[in-house]
């Protein structure tokens, strides 16, 4: 889906009727072919609202709170690649936006975030539901606009598409007077924009001469790896990787940004590594002796102490960003390139040169070990456990859905139990982490794909966070659903109070403290997210007994609309493994 | 270190908010900022002189290069570039201390641009060693106001 063309362009700029400003806006979402927005009116936003109303080209759905618009906004781009664009009033419902748009800002999400501004006349004077958003926003968008003449919309709209989906995508904001929407002016669409900055549409790619390099290093190699990271989902370039692998038999661990961009099933998949990631995968990129990192950033999730990282290995980063390049990590080999390229080249000139792989047999068959006796893996208990929860999902849906999720505990589990073979199925806030995504993601998702099984795999503490969305789903009829595993904790927190702060509880309980529910004590059990879904019209089922899993995820996926599935699970089970934060892979607890 | 780095922008509205914020946000402190337009209108350029870790300021500028409305971005380590700045101070220049400061001034060549009963403005441009060496002559006679530009660079 990634280009950077708009999907309508024309060769030359292109004359309006005479229209009023928030017509132009409808206009020039049709014309970038956005077929959805997720906008929550407000009065320095209902000019755009009474346009789009006028207008049947873009659909439009009313969030239940601008933060569940705009994470929806942001679930829509990374289960399709387009933008997802939200819109809010000014004040109150900007600064609600806030979220998506960091969240947006640190998965290099393409969003275009739209915003009400209180008259010209009147910024600067603490006008009602006035915030200076265009200076708030500054350090978590990629671009961002404050328009002044309406004679400016179909350029800056234009340029904001363009910025928020190429390169390396992120959010833009486009805050719009009121003044603005409401003039007239007969508008005029370029057909192409342009750039002052040479960076911003350069050609970013590899040379051949650094590629063979790269070729070189592989050559020989003993225990090669390739790090994988969301860059290669943005640049759709997972079809390259999976060549590139297989040719070259280099086993291949993803970040949580990059699962599916390799098949997490496939013989040479390590999974995913980090934190919370495969021992495997952990133990091979520790011991390799070259890393080919490729469209990631080396956050400290998957680094730990930073400096002992793949100490004895030779780093190649390919990245399409040059910020990144040392950035984290000092490297051996930086590249700057669009990943999609290096790797299309790599296969091209591998064949040309007819390069012959190196042998990592014995390192394969060293990784296959590990993999045998290290798999992720949990013991059953007489209790629903959450891990159990996530591989009954896996073995319903055949591996074949959409799956979105909260953050904490349920969203690695999520990840390590649900193998993706596909990108752009597992749909997460895994850079800024931000409670209450998983729903709303899950339903602009579901508007993006509405033939697929889109599941929100949630915490009871996550979902409680955006459940106003229920409401949304209900009305739109979006089938998006709900599997909470309901620990009645902050169950991370939890986690990190039992390994090392003595298991004092510092406020992870979330329901009454003397009455703390659980599978041994159902009538302590709250909130009661059955009857909160009854009151939105949506249906809903608890299950307590191992016995009843699998038939009531089959009934949650059986239901034609939205679906709430509260699994009541111990909030006693740790996430394993763990390398605790800025320890190395040999602190990893395993047990 | 000590690094003056220059800055080619797009004379817009916030442009010197998304450059100054990328210093403010990682908590280097700016020791000097000039803004002024170029010979291009549509162009201005901003001049920050800061101290700061090599490697935390090279991703700096890295990342400012990625600024939409970023044109280009230099980084001149101490001794590659002419930096020049701009000084107005008002001197207290009373009876026979007016006869001193004039001479002080002869010999770093600059202009006095202004005598009241009590005072002069004097006028200094110099690089930063010139401008301290100068300020240090004529702090004893009484400083009552100090305003500069801030540090100018060009490359040699």
């Amino acid at each position: 889906m990634k280009s950077s063309a708009s999907p309508t362009s024309f060769p030359q700029p292109e004359i309006g009727r005479e229209m009023k400003g928030a017509d132009v806006v409808v206009e020039c979402l049709a014309r970038e072919g956005v077929d959805v927005i997720f906008a929550y009116p407000g009065g320095a936003s209902q000019e755009l609202h009474q346009a789009l109303a006028r207008s049947d080209k873009v659909r439009v759905i009313l969030p239940r709170h601008e933060q569940g618009g705009s994470f929806a906004a942001e679930g829509y781009a990374r289960a399709t690649g387009k933008v997802g664009v939200c819109m809010a009033t000014s004040g109150p419902g900007a600064t609600n936006l806030v979220s998506a748009i960091a969240d947006a800002f640190m998965d290099s999400t393409p969003m275009v975030a739209i915003t009400g501004q209180v008259f010209q006349k009147y910024i600067g004077k603490s006008a009602f539901q006035e915030t200076d958003f265009f200076g708030m926003t500054l350090p978590i968008v990629k671009h961002s606009y404050l328009v002044l003449d309406a004679k400016e919309l179909p350029r800056i709209f234009k340029e904001a598409f363009h910025l928020a989906r190429s390169g390396r995508p992120g959010p833009v904001v486009i805050d719009i007077p009121k003044d603005v929407q409401q003039a007239l002016v007969t508008p005029v669409f370029p057909a192409t924009v342009s750039f002052a900055n040479p960076n911003i549409d350069a050609k970013v790619e590899a040379s051949d001469e650094d590629l063979k390099h790269v070729l070189g290093l592989i050559a020989k190699a003993k225990r090669p790896v390739i790090y994988a990271g969301g860059g290669l989902i943005s640049a759709e370039a997972h079809a390259d990787l999976k060549a590139f692998a297989e040719t070259l038999h280099i086993p291949v661990a993803t970040t949580l940004m990059g699962v599916g961009a390799f098949p997490e099933t496939h013989p040479l998949s390590m999974r995913w590594f980090g934190m919370h990631g495969s021992a495997y995968g952990n133990w091979a990129v520790d011991q390799c002796d070259l890393l080919l990192c490729l469209g990631a950033r080396f956050d400290d999730r998957i680094t730990g102490d930073v400096n002992k990282f793949a100490a004895d290995a030779t780093i190649v980063h390919v990245d399409i960003d040059a910020s990144e390049h040392n950035k984290n990590k000092r490297v051996q080999f930086p590249v700057v390139s669009d990943i999609k390229h290096a790797l299309k080249r790599l296969n091209e000139l591998i064949v040309a040169n007819k390069f012959v792989a190196p042998d990592t047999k014995p390192w394969l068959t060293q990784i296959a070990a590990w993999k045998r006796d290290y798999p992720f893996s949990y013991e059953e208990s007489r209790h629903i456990i959450p891990q159990e929860a996530v591989a009954a999902l896996y073995e319903l849906t055949k591996g074949d859905a959409i799956i979105a999720t909260g953050v904490g505990q349920h969203q690695m589990w999520a990840a390590q139990f649900y193998p993706f073979d596909q990108p752009r199925r597992y749909i997460s806030s895994l850079g800024l982490g931000a409670m209450g995504y998983g729903y709303p993601a899950a339903m602009g998702a579901k508007v993006a794909c509405p033939d697929k099984q889109v599941i929100d795999i949630d915490g009871d503490g996550s979902f409680l966070m955006n459940v106003q969305e229920l409401a949304t789903c209900a009305v739109e009829k979006i089938a998006a659903k709900a599997m909470i595993l309901n620990n009645q904790h902050l169950g991370m927190v939890v986690q990190w109070e039992d390994r090392f702060y003595g298991s004092i509880r510092g406020n992870t309980i979330l329901g009454h403290h003397d009455n703390i529910g659980g599978p041994d004590n159902p009538s302590g059990i709250y909130p009661d997210f059955v009857k909160i879904a009854e009151g939105f019209g949506v249906k809903a089922r608890r299950v307590f007994k191992r016995e009843e899993l699998k038939e009531a995820i089959q009934e949650m996926l059986d239901h034609d609309g939205p679906y709430v599935l509260d699994v009541i699970v111990p909030y006693t089970e740790h996430v394993l493994p763990m390398i605790p934060a800025g320890k190395t892979v040999k602190d990893m607890i395993l047990k | 270190m000590r690094h003056t780095i220059s800055v080619l922008v797009e004379n817009k509205f916030g442009v010197l908010a998304r450059v100054a914020g990328m210093f403010s946000g990682r908590g280097f402190n700016i020791d000097s900022l000039n803004v002024a337009p170029t010979h291009d209108a549509e162009l201005s350029r901003i001049t920050v002189a800061l101290k700061g870790d090599d490697s935390a300021l090279d991703l700096c500028i890295k990342q400012l290069r990625k600024l939409v409305n970023v044109v280009d971005v230099v980084d001149f380590k101490e001794g590659q570039a002419v930096i020049r700045e701009l000084v107005l101070v008002k001197v207290k220049a009373a009876g026979s201390a007016r006869s001193e400061i004039m001479q002080i001034c002869d010999i770093f060549r600059t202009k006095i641009v202004n005598v009241s009963e009590g005072d002069v403005i004097i006028e200094l441009t110099g690089d930063e060693g010139k401008v301290a060496a100068f300020l240090k002559l004529v702090e004893p006679f009484g400083i009552l106001e100090l305003a500069r530009t801030g540090v100018l660079a060009q490359l040699r």
